[in-house]
């Protein structure tokens, strides 16, 4: 970032929730970029920023669909970049339809199961497509690993001229044709100028000599369209020739020390190490079927390897158990049907549905949408763990519990059983984080855990151990998993594992041949033979030579900015993705300033000051081996390498469940109708039937209960607190400089309810109450909307109730509702309707009468805002598409009324 | 005693000292002058890295007689060159706090307060529990008599505040044992 001429931070309030990265943007500034903050609230972010761009929160799509709009309209495109690496000018398949066709929807959705079926969004190829090779679950997230889909191998269409209509750039075009600056100032409340500021910024420092970049946070990851939020800077990104490039990109902010390394090595349903989906029942019940789903042989890029990838992991897990006559044990894998995230999980508790849950460092009862849901679900438990440092209200709801002192759940009637074990923190056990960089990290342990705390690694072995004791000499095929699993750690003196034999394992090893024990020193050495094994491939080198190369410590000040020996980035320490499109389409740099990777003729190879990401001998202008899959049919200028077609996508054929390029939709509980379409909120999001999950919608005809909960509420971090301050509120010092929660509301909106500054605010939305002390402050600004005025409240969510940390207060992700992007499953928690009044809430059962009060008021149930499809017959739209006369639609959508 | 001597007057100290603006030493008490940060005296420092948000800042970790006496930032590292934000800065508490809980507690059916457990005890019990979910709610296959070989009576939550190796064990051990719904953080 610190290379970057201008920054546009949206989404994130960086400063505050990651202030000692934050320091690179304020070395950008140094340097003389440019700060933009794009943001609902002024906040520290802001106060180092050039401009602050106030915006109404959810609206984000139109804000960047505009710019992309602006910047095609204008011919401001990077075009030398755009035609050499991006799909620009592929042809897309004739039956496709866009949402300027069809009033908000993409062609093939399907009403009855609320999915799309994406083969109108292919690319056009020259015979039709083979349907025996059709992947029926390609409308399902959680089925595609990181890749998305495949794509076959066709030749794929191309009009260089990028004239053609149905080229990827002339649909793009369409698109967002009314994405204007005049639809920003309605939809996003942003003025006319400032959207010119914002623009000019990003062209005047976007090009050969120049960059820009996008940082964001969970401030894009939870809405229902999450995922399209950050599609659409990808694709602004690409169309200025921002990606692969020092400076460039869109920095995904993580807010965990290893959430990046739980994402890469997966505690997550859908996936398995390195991106592999976990298989999915009827799709993938032969291996064959699975490899092929994630990458076939013969398409393009280092997907094609993938049942390499695959092989080495069953092996890693499964040792000699493993074998080509069973498949390597695929069948030993356990199969998804569908989502199975945190909420559907949360879900089937309710309905006692699950007997025990283990809980690793985290705090759904506060820290999850929803928290009484949360903590309800809990209570249909025979039993769960708890391993953390401290009494987290995770390991008190049943006793202190916000339902106990309402006097809905009695501690007497819960049968839960609760274990909780003490765990060893960050200095008492050794091991890697992976930060948001892809950098991973050694620690090394500095001291003994104390009393009964002992690490995640101990703590696993062991119950392993005692698993497969107990299990010993079963003849059950379904214990074969577990007792044919490599499962032999070097235990210490202290009963500790050596974390280092579990990432020699992680990065893998040859199994046989004349190198058998020694680690692997890139995933180009993995076999699918069973010669080699490797726990996830994108790994494989952080302990080449033996030597664990995450602990490596070489002090910055003797490097040069990539810093290349301190720690290792995945894959192959490469620290910036995509590099090759850091030179141009012959492998120069673009510009001197801007020299990173290219193409050294004389060597016949590729150099610099990284890592090259990409094949490291292929000259520019080679063509590729049209027969050739994997690294092979890579041309010289297929620098997207993970992608099937070597390009980056504007438009995605496949991989996203809800359309191949971002449109806006309107949260499920805005109060705005949708001011581009009929169709209101995204038809994909994935809702709960529940009273618990109640949604309130504030469009008239949808539900109507704006005047109930008139106001909009966002959820954010304060630097002195982490998420559900497990690791925070429980700590003094931390809990002296952020003792209470508050609300920060703007001075008119405190006149208009009769806040008084410092004093109590009650808030209440359709699933609880919460107070807070009241913060008057102009940070908050009421921003005019489609001629009317949107107030919004900011909450910061670290607080819960319980006597056991330091403080205490109520938890406001009890207000929030179950509404899931449907590609990733996460929640909305940065758009919630509320209504909000001086004063503290009532204790006891008068807190339930209240929430129940508004409900009743607003007129809503928990069918109310499921809808997925809101377009009314043609007759009564209200908002007039001047899309191209569509062919007749392959599903009529007036059908779809009242679904 | 020498602070009872005339000449250590703070205004005398002042004037004879290397400090005549009195912003430093010529305003320090003995006590002060007595003191030696934590870090002078540990017996050995590790390092190690934030265990808060994702940047990943370096800490420098003081150790003395085997207890955690203070955590600084690493100047070597080039993505934090020594900072530390609030919460890193505060993470020594993290090891001392309190109100940290270092043994086993459990909490019976219906009970209405916690009792101590023996950690081998916890362990056994919570094996024999994983293993009686597992079994009570285990699915061979599908309706439509797809595989399954799945068991959806254990769940887990977590992740992104432990270790690589850790988050692998888990996955690994998990899914061997057929039990797919694992999340962590990074869902939500």
């Amino acid at each position: 970032m610190a290379n970057a001429d201008c920054i546009i931070v949206q989404g994130s309030n960086m400063a505050e929730a990651h202030p000692v990265g934050f320091q690179w943007v304020m070395e950008a500034k140094a340097r003389g970029a440019r700060i933009i903050h794009v943001d609902p609230r002024f906040t520290r972010t802001t106060a180092n920023a050039d401009k602050h761009v106030p915006i109404r929160a959810g609206s984000d799509v139109v804000l960047l669909g505009a710019l992309i709009n602006h910047v095609l309209t204008e011919e401001l495109w990077f075009r030398e970049y755009v035609q050499a690496f991006t799909n620009a000018s592929t042809i897309i398949d004739e039956r496709y339809q866009d949402p300027e066709d069809l009033d908000g929807l993409f062609s093939g959705f399907d009403p009855e199961t609320g999915r799309y079926d994406p083969a109108s969004w292919a690319y056009r190829t020259a015979q039709p497509a083979d349907p025996s090779h059709a992947h029926d679950d390609a409308s399902r997230g959680e089925t595609a690993g990181a890749g998305g889909p495949p794509l076959e191998r066709e030749p794929v269409q191309r009009d260089e001229t990028l004239q053609d209509p149905r080229c990827v750039l002339q649909i793009l075009r369409r698109h967002y044709a009314r994405y204007t600056p005049e639809m920003v100032e309605e939809a996003c409340g942003i003025s006319r100028e400032d959207f010119a500021y914002l623009a000019r910024s990003i062209v005047e420092n976007s090009g050969r000599e120049r960059t820009t970049c996008f940082a964001y946070a969970v401030g894009w990851t939870q809405h229902t369209g999450g995922a399209q939020f950050i599609r659409a800077a990808a694709i602004l990104q690409l169309l200025m020739g921002n990606m692969g490039r020092p400076g460039g990109g869109v920095m995904a902010l993580r807010g965990h020390a290893t959430i990046q390394g739980s994402t890469d090595i997966p505690t997550l349903f859908n996936l398995l190490p390195g991106y592999l989906p976990m298989p999915m029942a009827g799709t993938h019940d032969r291996f064959e079927d699975y490899v092929e789903s994630i990458g076939t042989k013969t398409q393009k890029g280092f997907w094609a390897d993938a049942e390499t990838y695959a092989v080495n992991l069953l092996k890693a897990w499964w040792g000699d158990a493993a074998t080509p006559e069973n498949d390597w044990a695929f069948d030993y894998l356990p199969r998804l049907t569908g989502a199975h995230g945190t909420y559907q999980t949360m879900m089937a508790m309710l309905e006692g549905k699950v007997d025990g849950f283990f809980l690793l460092g985290q705090n759904p009862a506060v820290g999850s949408a929803d928290g009484r849901l949360q903590r309800l679900a809990m209570s249909h438990l025979k039993w769960m763990v708890v391993r953390d440092f401290s009494m987290i209200e995770s390991a008190t709801w049943w006793k202190e519990g916000p339902e106990i002192e309402s006097g809905e759940l009695r501690t007497e009637d819960i049968g839960t059983e609760v274990f909780f074990l003490p765990a060893a923190n960050h200095t008492e056990k050794a091991g890697s984080f992976t930060q948001t960089q892809r950098l991973v990290q050694w620690r090394h342990q500095a001291v003994p855990p104390p009393g009964d705390a002992v690490s995640e690694l101990q703590f696993l072995v062991e119950l392993g151990n005692r698993i497969r004791e107990r299990l010993a000499g079963s003849t059950d095929p379904r214990d074969r998993p577990l007792l044919d699993l490599t499962w032999d750690y070097p235990i210490d003196e202290h009963g500790e594992p050596d974390p280092e034999s579990v990432l020699r394992e992680i990065n893998g090893f040859h199994v046989s041949g004349p190198d058998a024990g020694r680690p692997l020193s890139s995933f180009a050495q993995m076999r699918p033979d069973g010669s080699t094994a490797g726990g996830c491939w994108i790994y494989a080198g952080v302990y080449a030579d033996g030597v664990n190369q995450a602990a490596r410590r070489r002090p910055g000040q003797e490097q040069d900015e990539t810093a290349a020996e301190w720690a290792w980035a995945w894959p192959a320490n490469r620290r910036i993705l995509y590099n090759r499109a850091s030179a141009d389409a012959d492998g120069r740099p673009w510009s001197e300033r801007k020299k990173y990777v290219w193409w050294d003729a004389e060597q016949g190879r590729w150099t610099g000051r990284d890592v090259p990401d990409f094949p490291v001998t292929k000259e520019p202008h080679d063509e590729g081996d049209p027969e050739a899959g994997g690294a092979a049919g890579l041309s010289g200028s297929d620098a997207f390498i993970m992608q099937s077609d070597g390009r980056g996508w504007l438009f995605a054929p496949s991989g996203l469940v809800d359309g191949p390029l971002p449109t806006h939709y309107e949260p499920v509980e805005s109060s705005i109708p949708n001011p581009l379409y009929d169709q209101q909120a995204n038809p994909t999001r994935v809702s709960f039937r529940s009273d618990l999950a109640m949604n309130a919608p504030g469009v008239d005809g949808l539900g109507g209960a704006a005047e109930v909960y008139p106001y909009v509420f966002t959820t954010y971090r304060v630097t002195e607190h982490h998420t559900a301050g497990g690791m925070s509120r429980f700590l003094p010092y931390l809990s002296e400089l952020q003792p209470e929660l508050f609300c920060e509301v703007s001075p008119e909106l405190a006149e208009i309810v009769g806040l008084e500054p410092y004093g109590w605010a009650t808030i209440v939305s359709p699933r609880s109450a919460i107070e807070a002390r009241v913060l008057v402050t102009r940070r908050m600004r009421p921003l005019p909307i489609a001629g009317r005025t949107v107030h919004q409240i900011g909450l910061p969510y670290h607080w819960a109730r319980g006597s056991e940390a330091v403080v205490e207060g109520d938890s406001v992700n009890d207000l929030i509702g179950l509404n899931l992007d449907a590609n990733t499953q996460i929640q909305n928690s940065k758009v919630t309707a509320c209504a909000i009044r001086p004063g503290r809430r009532p204790r006891g059962p008068a807190l339930a009468e209240l929430v129940a009060e508004h409900q009743r008021r607003a007129g809503i149930d928990a069918d109310t805002g499921d809808e997925k499809v809101t377009i009314p017959p043609p007759a009564q739209r209200r908002v007039h598409v001047p899309g191209e006369a569509p062919a007749p639609p392959t599903e009529d959508p007036t059908e779809e009324e009242d679904r | 005693m020498s602070r009872f001597s005339p000449l250590e007057w703070p205004v005398l100290r002042q004037l004879r000292g290397a400090d005549p603006l009195g912003r430093g030493s010529a305003v320090t008490s003995a006590r002060t002058r007595a003191t030696t940060p934590r870090t002078a005296t540990a017996d050995r420092v590790v390092r190690s890295i934030c265990p808060y948000c994702a940047v990943g800042c370096g800490q420098r970790i003081f150790v003395k007689d085997d207890k955690v006496v203070q955590i600084e930032g690493d100047p070597d590292s080039p993505i934090s060159r020594g900072r530390l934000c609030p919460k890193g800065a505060a993470s020594e508490q993290l090891v001392n706090f309190p109100n940290r809980v270092t043994t086993v507690r459990y909490r019976a059916p219906h009970a209405t307060d916690w009792q101590d457990l023996d950690l081998d005890t916890a362990l056994d019990m919570i094996a024999d529990r994983f293993l009686e979910a597992r079994r009570a709610h285990w699915e061979d296959l599908d309706e439509k008599g797809h595989p399954l070989r799945r068991t959806m009576g254990i769940a887990s939550l977590g992740g992104a505040t432990i270790d690589n190796e850790e988050n692998y064990l888990a996955k690994k051990l998990f899914t061997a044992a057929g039990a797919i719904q694992m999340e962590n953080q990074a869902r939500i």
